[in-house]
């Protein structure tokens, strides 16, 4: 058997995308559907290869493309990572492509569903090679590429002017936030004269480099980064663009954008952990971030908008792990977040095109379909962390490592706030299990749906008791 | 074996929700746990102060952690506790109207949490379980509670949650006190260490705190109790049977099995922040449990009151005193389980629990009159009943520590006010019974029923066990003696822990 190397999966899906495109265009007479089939199963295919490449370690000496990719264990496994989200997105998507359709009134059965299911599978590619990015130019170009496809992705139902708004207020903010991001470039690769991250790291070892100029490129770089991972006082596009945003490419910012910025997060600052500076900026940022995000998510009545305050939230969680450093906490934490809220936002869908996206339309969801409404409790209790979830080892992990670190400002925060959590989740349970609701039919799940929703349970529950297959992968 | 007492009501509660007849399965798993649970109590080595019946399936090597359950004499008296609690809280539901497979379900789950916690030896499935019961416990109160029940619901849980969270904090941090060649999830692992001297004296302190309050919201200690009346109200009774009279005894058999052994030094330095607030749990709460006026709140203040007690067992670090506040534990889950099954039956005739309105049941209610009135003499400490044995070995015990003959130690003063709250209770439980059963029958009852033959077979068992170990403590103390004797002999010299007989109470200890 011939070796896969890692370059050549970002190639594989990039090729599925352009096929899917130009299938879309030439074959105009197919159901839309079998397009998002083929993503899927081209992804699956890509995601099994992945198993096969063999890490390799990133060098300083490294030269030509190698300088600026790295195939070590971390990116392998944040491959693996994004094509998981990707499929779970593109079957979110086939769920949700009768919205779609109404949204376009006048136009064909048909209009715009083709580029709806190609576009995931372009930011895919772009999310892969972000986590392989340790080249300050790569970084710049593979972020793009994510960021552009979901500005067509936020906006894809423009003729609702909540998605519009949601679309707008997306991409001047990520405009504005790429110009930090090359502003802050620009600052580093004055003083170090490199865009290499590990060149970077060696010239700020060098005593005569200017720290405090490469500082302030890093805070620059922190607040390009912030807007992608919606840490406060960035955030203040989530509630919308997550608000407005099809529910399907909610998901996907939530979980990919994010997973892909605490990934590039994480190389990024490790040159910069030299400087006592760094740490103290994060943990005031993290603060702020767990504070904000579960106060604001207390009021909330429209799920959508609480799961878009509960990833401010999380992101305060991830943003602990941040401040001591511990990559496999985070990593760990990011696979149970994905799970979790891979989960919530498909019982989402399928239930809003029945009723809405109000909790209280989740009145009586235990009657009326059970299968969902236990769904949503998995989903809902390991966000909250709840023993025997994911969820809950993930906030086990990052508390270990605050704790380790005497981190106690920090520990104290995360204590008061997961009660909040516990509040604001339980909401939901109440509506579904609690209250009566005036419907009593049942709501139909077609059979791809429930089968990625009890993988996705199952899954849940797995790593909650077994967390060592996702440990292991994260060994450096 | 163990094993298959954790999952006989788990696995029940997962057959219920895949559609399998709810009472007839939740009935047939909480029976076979209980037998399971009386072969394990026949068959146990009393002699052996070792962990019997060990399974362990590793998990994590790198953390060290695996999924070790196993039995000693403290778990297995929990255990016996919690599969007689539940079969009776089970047995007692009876036909629920709404979501009834989601009802037994969440009992089941609370009970196989507890029963998962008792028989942990691993501090991370130790903790995993017993936070098993929290979406339950919201979901019952809230979904089939009575009177304010949602914000009851909400109180328990995020109180519940929060507590949950801050003992989380206390056990990494234990964990993070050993040096990193001997830290482990394993508690056998960690007595052993501990024994060695291996966790400093300041972290000692710090890791005590934090269970202490930690597990002081799940027991409710005073100032952190003002969740338990009100949930205890509003749930509905087999709920509540199990939430205080097993779920509750957690946190009390936690603070044996991790401070006693692990955190010597951390009990000494927090002594005397217990003792006061033990005394406001008995005090203070024993004069508001008089104050009320209803027969639901009354109980589920006189079950914070009663936590006291068994702190001050578990606070004066004696090995009489620790028994007895095992034994008062077993006891106390039994009796405060009665009478909770029996003020649910009340609500469900009379659709009122407030005194001014009740009277004269007796007349109408026989057995249930009788029943109560075991219940409340239990509670009271009547001899002939388990908890008489528990508190005297308490009050005993607790008297002891630091005696010295010219000068009053904190502990004599705790003990002697302690005592002040058996007459407390005394009031109050006298009262609601005089309220509720005796007196003029109102014309409003005059219909009303006595319990059924089959519900009064569950009440029976509750009341047997309480007569059977009130005659017989020697059984359980045997049990459990051995465990804490090697926790609080490791630390202290022996002369200290080896007691001059002189009363009979002592001797039963010593055989």
């Amino acid at each position: 058997m011939t070796m896969i190397t890692a370059p050549e999966l970002e190639i594989a899906v990039l090729v599925l995308g352009m096929a899917i495109l130009l299938v879309e265009a030439f074959a105009a007479k197919i159901d839309k559907r079998v397009l998002a089939f083929v993503g899927i199963a081209g992804l699956a295919l890509v995601l099994v290869a992945s198993f096969f490449v063999t890490p390799g370690s990133s060098t300083s000496q490294a030269t030509g493309f190698w300088s600026f990719y790295t195939a070590d264990r971390l990116s392998i496994f944040f491959k693996q990572f994004s094509l998981v989200t990707t499929i779970f997105v593109l079957i979110l998507m086939t769920d949700y492509a009768p919205v779609l359709r109404s949204s376009f009134p006048g136009a064909t059965l048909q209009a715009g569903l083709g580029e709806f299911f190609a576009l995931p599978i372009f930011t895919c590619v772009g999310l892969m090679y972000l986590v392989s990015a340790i080249d300050f130019v790569f970084i710049f170009v593979s972020l793009e590429l994510v960021t552009i496809s979901f500005y067509v992705l936020v906006s894809f139902t423009r003729r609702n002017p909540i998605t519009l708004e949601a679309g707008t207020k997306y991409l001047v903010l990520s405009a504005l936030s790429t110009a930090f991001l090359v502003y802050g470039i620009a600052w580093i690769f004055g003083v170090t004269g490199q865009t290499n991250l590990q060149q970077i790291a060696d010239a700020l070892a060098n005593p005569a480099t200017d720290r405090n100029a490469a500082l302030f490129g890093m805070v620059l770089i922190l607040v390009a980064l912030g807007f992608k991972i919606a840490a406060v006082p960035f955030q203040i596009w989530v509630p919308d663009v997550y608000q407005g945003a099809p529910t399907p490419v909610t998901a996907y910012l939530s979980v990919g954008s994010k997973a892909a910025g605490f990934v590039v997060l994480l190389r990024v600052l490790e040159p910069f952990l030299a400087l006592p500076q760094t740490q103290r900026l994060i943990v005031v940022i993290a603060l702020l971030t767990l504070i904000y995000g579960n106060l604001a998510a207390l009021p909330q009545a429209n799920l959508k908008r609480l799961l878009a305050y509960s990833s401010i939230a999380h992101a305060g969680y991830l943003l602990i792990g941040v401040a001591c450093f511990d990559a496999s906490a985070i990593g760990f934490y990011l696979v149970a977040y994905l799970l979790m809220t891979l989960l919530s936002f498909a019982v989402l869908i399928i239930v809003a095109q029945q009723t809405g996206e109000q909790i209280d339309d989740f009145d009586g969801l235990a009657k009326r379909s059970p299968f969902l409404a236990f769904a949503m409790l998995i989903g809902m209790i390991s966000l909250a962390g709840v023993p025997f979830t994911a969820g809950f080892l993930g906030k086990f992990f990052i508390f270990y490592a605050a704790i380790l670190q005497h981190q106690t400002a920090l520990v104290v925060t995360g204590v008061i706030t997961v009660g909040c959590g516990f509040y604001y989740y339980l909401k939901v349970i109440r509506a579904m299990y609690w209250q009566s609701s005036a419907r009593v039919d049942k709501i139909p799940v077609n059979g791809l749906s429930r089968l990625a929703i009890s993988a996705l349970i199952i899954a849940t529950i797995w790593l909650g008791v077994y967390p060592q297959p996702i440990l292991d992968a994260l060994k450096r | 074996m163990v094993l298959f007492i954790i999952f006989c009501p788990i696995m029940a509660a997962i057959l219920i929700m895949a559609g399998a007849p709810a009472r007839k399965t939740a009935l047939a798993g909480s029976i076979l746990a209980f037998a399971a649970a009386l072969f394990l109590l026949v068959s146990f080595d009393r002699v052996q102060h070792d962990f019997q019946h060990v399974t362990s399936f590793t998990i994590s090597p790198e953390w060290h952690l695996s999924f070790t359950t196993g039995i000693d004499g403290l778990s297995l008296v929990m255990i016996l506790l919690a599969t007689i609690v539940t079969l009776a809280a089970i047995w007692f539901a009876g036909t629920i109207e709404r979501y009834e497979s989601a009802f037994y379900a969440c009992l089941l789950f609370i009970s196989g949490g507890a029963i998962g916690a008792f028989a942990s030896i691993d501090l991370f499935f130790f903790y995993a379980f017993h936070e098993l019961a929290l979406i339950p416990t919201f979901l019952l109160i809230g979904i089939w509670g009575s009177g304010n029940r949602v914000a009851a619901a909400w109180k328990i849980t995020i109180y519940l949650a929060i507590g949950s969270f801050i003992l989380l904090l206390g056990l990494i941090l234990l964990y993070q006190s050993f040096p990193a060649s001997t830290r482990s999830l394993d508690i056998r692992a960690l007595t052993a260490a501990a024994a060695l001297g291996q966790i400093g004296a300041d972290a000692q302190r710090h890791v005590y705190l934090l269970l202490l309050i930690g597990f002081g919201i799940l027991i409710s200690l005073f100032p952190f109790h003002t969740w338990a009346p009100e949930a205890y109200a509003s749930a509905p009774a087999p709920a509540a049977m199990l939430h205080a009279g097993v779920l509750k005894k957690f946190g009390l058999y936690g603070l044996l099995r991790l401070a006693l052994p692990l955190l010597p030094e951390g009990s000494r330095h927090w002594a005397g922040l217990l003792v006061v607030l033990l005394l406001g749990n008995i005090i203070y709460v024993g004069l508001v449990t008089i104050a009320q006026k209803r027969l639901d709140w009354m109980l589920g203040y006189s079950s914070v009151m009663h936590m006291g007690y068994i702190f001050l067992g578990v606070a004066s670090a004696t090995i009489l005193s620790t028994t007895g506040a095992v034994v008062l534990m077993f006891a106390h889950g039994l009796s405060i389980a009665l009478l909770f099954a029996l003020a649910g039956e009340l609500r469900k005739r009379t659709d009122t629990l407030v005194f001014d309105e009740l009277g004269g049941l007796a007349k109408v209610m026989p057995f249930a009159s009788l029943a109560f009135g075991f219940g409340v003499f239990a509670a009271i400490g009547l001899p002939g009943l388990a908890n008489f044995a528990g508190e005297i070995m308490i009050f005993f015990g607790a008297f002891k520590n630091g005696w010295e003959m010219d000068r009053f130690h904190i502990f004599q003063i705790a003990t002697v006010l302690a005592l002040w709250g058996v007459v407390i209770s005394t009031v109050y439980m006298l009262r609601a019974y005089r309220k509720t059963f005796m007196g003029a029958l109102s014309d409003r009852w005059k219909e009303i029923v006595d319990l059924r033959f089959s519900l009064r077979l569950p009440i029976v068992v509750l009341i047997g066990a309480l007569l059977c170990y009130g005659f017989f403590p020697q059984s359980l103390v045997q049990t459990v003696a051995p465990v804490l004797r090697t926790y609080l002999t490791e630390q202290h010299p022996p002369s200290a822990s080896t007691q001059r007989g002189g009363n009979n109470i002592q001797q039963i200890a010593w055989r």
